[in-house]
């Protein structure tokens, strides 16, 4: 459990930190809070030529009023995002997922930024960037870009981060007159999810406007719950209209099976769990 | 002249804070990883990633060239020396006992076997030089589950066996003379319940992984290990190795929990035993989470036919029950004793009139099973449970209700049962009693019924699960009638020191148990000494060269004796000193109170410290008088201890996700006599814990090639405080008869009640949807599997009568 050799830099800014890419080459790996990656290292299932530490860029934490977003710094710890009174008041859905990531330990260590950029489909920040529509601001030796969440997650571990590219922050859409809610179903606290489904509903009165709903751990990459957001658009907000369109959770997923659970429970659980989180999120009574 | 007018106030029965927290809490201490000697080296070992195999070759020269390698060796290198690892409990004449290299030397059996080994002069350097080694395999064919091992022509683990049957061992009370035959029990049954069950295999999570250290510098060896065994594995070292026990020193320093995990001998000592031999030089090896899971020992894997015959007024008339034990791909220290402990224990609390059982032992091409909390009982326990709460349904019988007409009443104690053993004490009405009453069964019970004619989304379940259990192993008769290769006694000694302070030293080893406290109580109380005043010794041979450790809840039921005895010889040897000194009759002298006082005049007294500074200066000792009050004692219990209890549990089951919750768990223990109720209620807390994640959590699985899937904390799943119900905890005292203090013992209780507790729970939630079983872990999805099966299976108002 001692990780092979590996060069080490730790930049003190983000412009270092994309010259320290560029020279390390393909092999390079970039550590922002290691909670996935020194893992991997330990059991040598990555083997990077270098290691390139961000705990030093402090200008990459932190959270910043950006108008009708907030920017997140990439490296904010999730403590930091949950205690963050901005984030507390504009991005609750933010805050609630960021709650059942892990334990506290890991929950102080890992960050927000090296969650999305990991891209596993099984973490909880992907499925709540897509049902927020977060814009990720990414730079490189070529300067700036920004990739809506839609186009930054690619596959499994793959986002649209090139080798030479580093996530600086990442910006949250405030949702006013939305309602959200993160339903997340593991089989002990500290897991990942078996599934989770991101929620994101706006009503006007009795009905819903419009729905936003992504999920975790059902296919290669977090994926937005088209059928289900289709259906409820422009739907009365009551139970009978939200189970038939819950039901259509799993169209376009490709869950796998693992030892706890099968692709078929997940599917199922997908259609129970939209169901309940778009109800939670939009205020809607269920029975029993 | 000392007054001790008021005696000491009484230790045993005080919740004293545990002495040992402070250093092992914070780590201060030494830890068999946190120890460095002079010119130590390293051990990394290389691990077959094959679960059967044929090795055709395997070079470690590439990594002999690799930077800070001192040494690097396979098995083939040390055929002629190493030796076989032993199994000490073959429990048949005909089990067969497979030749059992530490470091394989043809074949491996399954994956995490150890091939090869690099000692470096840092550990980053071995790891490193692991990737060098070349090896080559021929795959052969791999058998995993029983049956299929079992059926003709399966693929064999040892071929040179020509069978995957360990043994076949067997009890009938026919033959025993205590009961009558089961197939005619059955042929007259008016109800017959028969059930399979699955134990699934559990991986003991103990919290500090396994490490060892090995100086052959000087005369004597000695090695330090994170055992729960440290006399057991000086005399295996020796057996094995050929070099002279004396030679041998094991110590065990402080221990990070084993449950059962460190009741073993390990190839890894054995190969870091031969690898200091070979270099000449210390070396430690410490396993990461990863090789404990894939090749330490793991626990249960039973699957259990259980045939139960009974009449329609509920009384129990038979029990039948056939078992296949999963021993892995060799066998440990006790791997074949391990179901056969639970052969005792099937016909629980019941007067059953006739009992059968056949365990049949089989190789796989898995991780060897051995003892893991409870060991035997916690899978014989849940059988019977699960099936009692079966029987009950058949009968629609209030499962309470089924168990009063059947258990053992408290005025029949001693009871000799249908399994040969002698209860020795208890009281079954009255901790069910107390648990229905802090649990609320009738409550609940109401609760059930709304939510059921409601057609609730979550439906209710209540679970009983009323155990006794063996504790205190062993007489060493009973284990010479089984076959074990040990005897069950344990030892203590007790050395006064000049200014009146205690060391005591015990046979048993600690690994998380709170012996130095609960010892100080005891010796405080037989010596009238201050708790502070005494300090507890163990688990290094030199210090304490006599003992049989600690497993199967024996430390105190068997140590715990032993010590009283020891300082009872301590008092009797200092009587005639304190009569000196008061110049008296020793006869006219008690000790009471903490210190000798003649009789009627209470206010003279001589403390054992007073005469421990006598004997120390001796310069005026009655004749004849041997100068020490240091004591030894061997105690060999004449009977286990049968601790009891009741635990109940309620459960909320989401019928459209499968999700179990614990809405409520009560349970009321009967240990016997107490030391200190905050250690008891600890072991009970932790032991619950691991039930129930036996019950909803834990399962160790491979693949079809014999990978281990669970090989990481992210797949076993191991609950954590919010995973846990709060836990009501009390209990009643039936002092232990044959105990010196009346104690029983309670270090594997907990998790032999928890799991048929909360199983029976979660199936009687479900029975209106005619769920009859949930197969363990009862993970969501097999919960809401159940639910749909039964409905699919069984129309609506079909449901069996």
């Amino acid at each position: 459990m001692i990780p092979a050799q590996f060069e080490y830099a730790r930049p003190s800014s983000v412009q270092e930190a994309v010259r320290a890419l560029a020279e390390a080459g393909e092999d390079a790996k970039v550590l922002a809070g290691g909670q996935s990656l020194i893992p991997m290292l330990r059991m040598r299932l990555a083997v990077p030529s270098t290691v390139i530490d961000l705990g030093g860029v402090s200008d990459m934490r932190g959270v910043r009023d950006d108008g009708d977003a907030l920017a997140i710094g990439a490296m904010t710890t999730y403590a930091d995002v949950i205690r963050d009174p901005m984030v507390r008041e504009h991005a609750p859905l933010v805050v609630q997922a960021t709650e059942t990531v892990a334990d506290r330990q890991v929950r102080h260590m890992g960050t927000f930024g090296g969650a999305l950029a990991h891209a596993d489909p099984a973490g909880d920040m992907p499925s709540v960037a897509l049902a927020l529509d977060m814009m990720f601001d990414i730079e490189g030796p070529g300067g700036r870009r920004a990739v809506p969440a839609g186009e930054f997650f690619v596959d499994y571990f793959t986002s649209a981060l090139s080798p030479d590219e580093i996530l600086v922050s990442v910006r949250v859409p405030k949702l006013p007159g939305w309602g959200t809610h993160y339903e997340k179903f593991n089989r002990v606290a500290q897991a990942w999810a078996i599934v989770g489904v991101a929620a994101a509903v706006r009503r006007s009165g009795d009905t819903i406007e419009k729905a936003r709903i992504a999920l975790t751990n059902m296919g290669p990459t977090p994926v937005r719950a088209r059928g289900v957001e289709e259906a409820l658009a422009g739907a009365p907000a009551t139970a009978e209209a939200l189970a038939s369109a819950a039901a259509r959770a799993d169209e376009g997923t490709a869950p796998t099976g693992d030892v706890s659970a099968s692709s078929e429970y997940r599917s199922y659980l997908a259609t129970v769990l939209t169901r309940r989180a778009v109800a939670a999120a939009a205020g809607i009574p269920q029975d029993g | 002249m000392t007054t001790a007018e008021a005696g000491p106030t009484p230790q045993v029965g005080a919740a004293r804070s545990r002495k040992e927290d402070a250093r092992l809490i914070t780590g201060r201490t030494m830890w068999t990883e946190n120890i460095t000697l002079p010119g130590m080296l390293h051990l990394a070992i290389l691990r077959s990633p094959m679960a059967h195999a044929r090795i055709t070759h395997l070079d470690v020269g590439p990594a002999l060239e690799a930077p800070g390698v001192i040494a690097a060796f396979s098995g083939r290198d040390v055929a002629d020396v190493q030796g076989s690892m032993p199994c000490a409990w073959p429990v048949t004449e005909d089990t067969v006992v497979p030749d059992y290299p530490p470091l394989a030397v043809d074949e491996v059996r399954h994956t995490g076997e150890p091939v090869a080994v690099v000692a470096a002069r840092d550990r980053a350097s071995a790891m490193d030089a692991l990737e060098a080694i070349e090896v080559d395999y021929e795959p052969l064919p791999v058998v995993l589950g029983m049956e299929e091992a079992l059926a003709e022509n399966a693929p064999l683990v040892h071929g040179d066996q020509g069978t995957n049957k360990c043994y076949t061992w067997t009890f009938d009370s026919v033959q025993a003379g205590t009961g009558g035959d089961v197939a005619a029990a059955e042929a007259d049954a008016e109800v017959v319940v028969k059930r399979r069950y699955t134990q699934q295999r559990l991986i003991p999570a103990f919290m500090e992984p396994r490490s060892v250290v090995v100086d052959p510098t000087g005369d004597q060896i000695t090695m330090w290990s994170a055992t729960q065994i440290p006399h057991i594995l000086r005399l295996m070292l020796a057996m094995v190795t050929g070099i002279p026990e004396h030679k041998v020193r094991v110590v065990a320093p402080d221990v990070g929990g084993g449950f059962g995990g460190k009741l073993q001998v390990t190839p890894e000592e054995f190969i870091a035993f031969v690898a200091a031999q070979r270099t000449g030089r210390p070396v430690k090896y410490t396993e990461s989470r990863s090789d404990t899971m894939m090749s330490g020992h793991h626990g249960r894997d039973q699957i259990q036919d259980v045939t139960l015959s009974a009449r329609r007024d509920g009384t129990v008339t038979g029990l039948s029950i056939r078992l296949l034990a999963n021993m892995g791909a060799y066998l440990g220290i006790v791997t074949p004793g391990v179901p056969i402990l639970g052969a005792f224990m099937y016909n629980a609390i019941y007067k059953f009139p006739a009992y059968r059982f056949e365990c049949t032992g089989v190789f796989t091409n898995t991780t060897k099973t051995d003892a893991y909390r409870g060991a035997g009982r916690p899978e014989a326990t849940f059988a019977i449970e699960r099936a009692m709460d079966e029987l009950a349904a058949e009968l629609d019988m209030d499962p309470i209700e089924l168990r009063r007409r059947n258990w053992i009443k408290h005025e029949e104690f001693p009871f000799t049962t249908v399994a040969t053993l002698t209860y020795d004490s208890g009281n079954y009405e009255a901790a069910t009693d107390r648990a229905m009453e802090l649990f609320g069964y009738d409550a609940l019970r109401r609760e059930q019924a709304e939510r059921r004619r409601s057609g609730d989304r979550v439906q209710l379940g209540i679970g009983v699960s009323t155990y006794t259990e063996m504790c205190g192993l062993a007489p060493s008769r009973v284990l010479g009638s089984l076959r074990y290769g040990a005897g069950g006694w344990e030892n203590a000694s007790v050395r006064v020191l000049p200014t009146g302070k205690v060391e005591v030293i015990t046979g048993t080893s600690p690994h998380g148990q709170s012996h130095e406290t609960a010892w100080s109580q005891i010796a405080a109380d037989q010596l009238g000494v201050a708790f502070e005043d005494v300090e507890v010794l163990h688990g290094d041979t030199r210090t304490s060269p006599k003992g049989l450790d600690t497993y199967g809840s024996r430390s105190l039921a068997v140590g715990g004796a032993a010590l009283v005895h020891a300082c009872e010889r301590v008092v009797e040897k200092a009587r005639p000193i304190a009569a000196h000194l008061l110049e008296c009759d020793p006869a006219d002298l008690e000790f009471t109170d903490g210190a000798f006082r003649v009789r009627g005049t209470p206010e003279a007294a001589k403390t054992i410290a007073d005469c421990s500074l006598a004997v120390f200066t001796s310069h005026d000792l009655p004749e004849g008088v041997e100068p020490s009050l240091d004591s030894d004692a061997t105690y060999d219990p004449a009977n286990f201890s049968f601790p009891h209890g009741t635990h109940l549990c309620a459960t909320e089951v989401d019928t459209e996700t499968g999700r179990v919750r614990i809405r409520s768990y009560v349970a009321v223990d009967d240990v016997g006599r107490v030391v200190n109720p905050t250690i008891v209620e600890g072991q009970l807390h932790g032991g619950i814990a691991q039930g129930i994640a036996q019950a909803l959590y834990e399962e160790a699985s491979y693949d079809n090639d014999g990978n281990l899937l669970t090989g990481s904390f992210v797949d076993y799943l191991v609950p954590g405080a919010p995973d846990l119900p709060h836990m009501v905890t009390d209990r009643t005292e039936t002092p232990a008869p044959d105990h010196p203090l009346g104690a029983k013992g309670v270090g594997e209780a907990g998790t032999i009640a928890s799991t048929p507790a909360v199983v029976n729970a979660i199936v009687d939630a479900l029975r209106p949807y005619g769920v009859t079983d949930v197969p363990m872990p009862c993970m969501p999805e097999r919960v809401w599997r159940a639910i749909r099966d039964a409905r699919e299976g069984a129309p609506e108002g079909s449901e069996r009568s």
